[in-house]
């Protein structure tokens, strides 16, 4: 009789994905279940691998661009910037003042609009739906001033080796600057929404708990990091863009929970409105790309009436520029934590080797200690706050 | 990131606990390298990241390269990130193509890092470059049935040719 009563327990293995709501891409993952806690865990990727780091290898400097923004199709501005500043290292081009303070503002936006998704998403998989609604609003206007500056609301292809590719519009600091004052009372307001919310509350707080050593140890940055209480931001760590003159917070975390995670990112949106307010007041007249014909296009006035321009429109359009043979590794603060591109040029048209460290991809080995233990629905809440991005994490 | 002379000086406090395990040393672009051997860079790691006063704690990226036709062609670059120095310092590990089917090997620094898990399978993945004493060296990105090492500077940038039905019944 008495292994009849004793409770039994049996390890039963799961597969979720990779075609799951709420896996935020095709992420699968095998998960050993003890009843509904999470025994162990195996995240399988690879199901959006495109070889764009290999197709880069084919194409001219300048054509690489647009293939790296597909990388991580939310925060491509940052794809651009790590790239287009690893390029600029091996070449040793300084780019104009206005220019760093335009990309710094772009950077920004891209880091609310992509904190906007990850908001909305996560939300949507708590059980909070109206939070979607509410954040791609915010979402759709970040991207109307994509569209202004740059004609795309999406994957913009705006930075350029050497600088940005047009100055911004008229009108675009206004309509920049009212958003700016506007999103952090939107911010409140989806605080409001979420900071009380019972539901909210229960399912993230004192759950996916990693120790900052751990985190370190498995090389997780950005926000994941801050909110186990370590204030590392590369922006404050090395001097890049128009960081080093505009005065922003770094937001830390306490506990570490996704509560944190969650702390961390809605005050990294009020940061960043911050910041491209302060860009606004501060843009600095001047030209908005380097005037290096050896790199940067000619405008598109003197074509008609320099044979020179013409020139070089033509050799840079048709073969490229060419870079001298070295090595770069540079790396920017992405909504997601250290964003680093390695460009290896051989000497000719066309980039050697072009690598990323993503940051979901590396992020996403601390997912195991985030839900090891904890229950199955503990394990969703989890994954929306580490926030993967597939398509960064594949490539 | 430590400039040209001090980079030197490292280069001299590691002979003097690990002689002859530093190769060669370069500074270009503001970028400090140590070229280690390969045979020996988990010390050179292990040391970097525990003697006092240097603290390369994290391990930032670790990326595979193929210098082709340089010789040795292969590399590993391990990026490494001093956060109370805020200095970066990348250590480089040539190595030769062993010819043929056989795949270069180097130790793995799982151990000493492990955030390097996935990184070294991806490396694997790309390069065909075995990391010795990884606990799961499997593709990571590709198919597990994958045949070929694709980042690899000869292997043919190209797709599978799709047959459409519209050319296979007119001129097929």
């Amino acid at each position: 009789m008495a292994e009849l009563t004793e409770p039994r327990t049996e390890v039963m293995t799961v597969n979720i994905g990779p075609h799951h709501p709420a896996t935020h891409g095709v992420l699968r993952l095998i998960v050993d279940l003890e009843g509904e806690v999470v025994q162990d865990l195996k995240p399988v990727i690879g199901y959006v691998h495109t070889g764009i780091e290999k197709s880069c290898e084919d194409k001219s400097y300048w054509k690489v661009i647009p293939f790296v923004e597909r990388m991580d199709y939310v925060s491509y501005f940052f794809q651009m910037e790590a790239f287009c500043g690893a390029v600029e290292r091996l070449i040793e081009l300084e780019i104009p003042p206005r220019a760093k303070y335009l990309r710094t503002i772009f950077l920004e936006l891209n880091r609310i609009h992509s904190h906007l998704v990850w908001l909305g998403t996560t939300a949507l998989d708590l059980g909070a739906i109206s939070m979607l609604w509410y954040c791609f609003r915010e979402r759709d206007k970040i991207l109307d001033l994509f569209e202004m500056a740059a004609g795309q609301r999406m994957h913009t292809r705006y930075f350029q080796v050497g600088g940005v590719i047009e100055d911004i519009p008229l009108g675009f600091e206004a309509k920049c600057r009212a958003f700016a004052e506007e999103m952090p009372i939107r911010v409140g307001q989806y605080e409001d929404l979420l900071d009380r919310n019972e539901v909210f509350l229960q399912r993230t707080k004192g759950t996916g708990i990693v120790s900052r050593e751990r985190l370190l140890e498995l090389g997780v940055s950005g926000p994941l990091l801050r909110a186990a209480g370590e204030p590392w931001d590369l922006r404050k760590a090395f001097d890049y863009l128009a960081y080093p003159e505009l005065d922003f917070k770094i937001p830390v975390g306490t506990v570490g929970d996704n509560y944190d995670r969650y702390r961390v990112r809605v005050a990294e949106m009020v940061e960043s409105a911050r910041i491209v307010a302060q860009c606004l007041d501060a843009l600095p007249e001047g030209p908005f790309i380097a005037d290096d014909r050896k790199y940067v296009l000619p405008p598109r006035s003197e074509l008609s009436t320099s044979m020179e321009s013409l020139i070089h429109h033509f050799k840079l359009v048709t073969e490229g520029y060419r870079v001298d043979p070295g090595e770069v590794y540079y790396s920017i603060e992405s909504p997601r934590g250290e964003l680093g591109c390695m460009v290896l040029a051989d000497g000719s048209a066309k980039p050697a080797r072009v690598h990323f460290r993503d940051p979901s991809f590396v992020n996403l080995q601390a997912f195991r200690d985030m839900a090891v233990d904890g229950y199955v629905a503990d394990m969703i809440a989890s994954l929306g706050m580490l926030d993967p991005i597939l398509g960064g994490v594949d490539r | 990131m430590p400039d040209g002379p001090g980079l030197e000086l490292l280069r001299g406090e590691i002979d003097a606990d690990l002689a002859g395990v530093v190769l060669d040393t370069s500074y270009a672009k503001e970028r400090a390298v140590l070229i280690v051997d390969p045979a020996r860079v988990r010390d050179v790691l292990t040391w970097l990241r525990d003697t006092p006063g240097q603290g390369y704690r994290f391990l930032s990226s670790l990326h595979a390269a193929d210098y082709l036709p340089a010789q040795p062609r292969f590399a590993v670059h391990y990026e490494l990130l001093n956060r109370d120095r805020v200095e970066r310092l990348r250590v480089k590990a040539l190595l030769a193509d062993p010819g043929e089917d056989a795949l270069p090997e180097i130790d793995s620094c799982v151990e000493l890092f492990p955030t390097a898990e996935f990184q070294e399978r991806e490396a694997y993945d790309f390069f065909g470059i075995v990391f010795k004493g990884h606990p799961d060296l499997t593709r990571i990105l590709l198919p597990e049935d994958y045949v070929g090492w694709p980042q690899r500077r000869d292997f043919p940038v190209g797709g599978e040719p799709v047959t459409f039905t519209y050319n296979e019944r007119n001129y097929g």
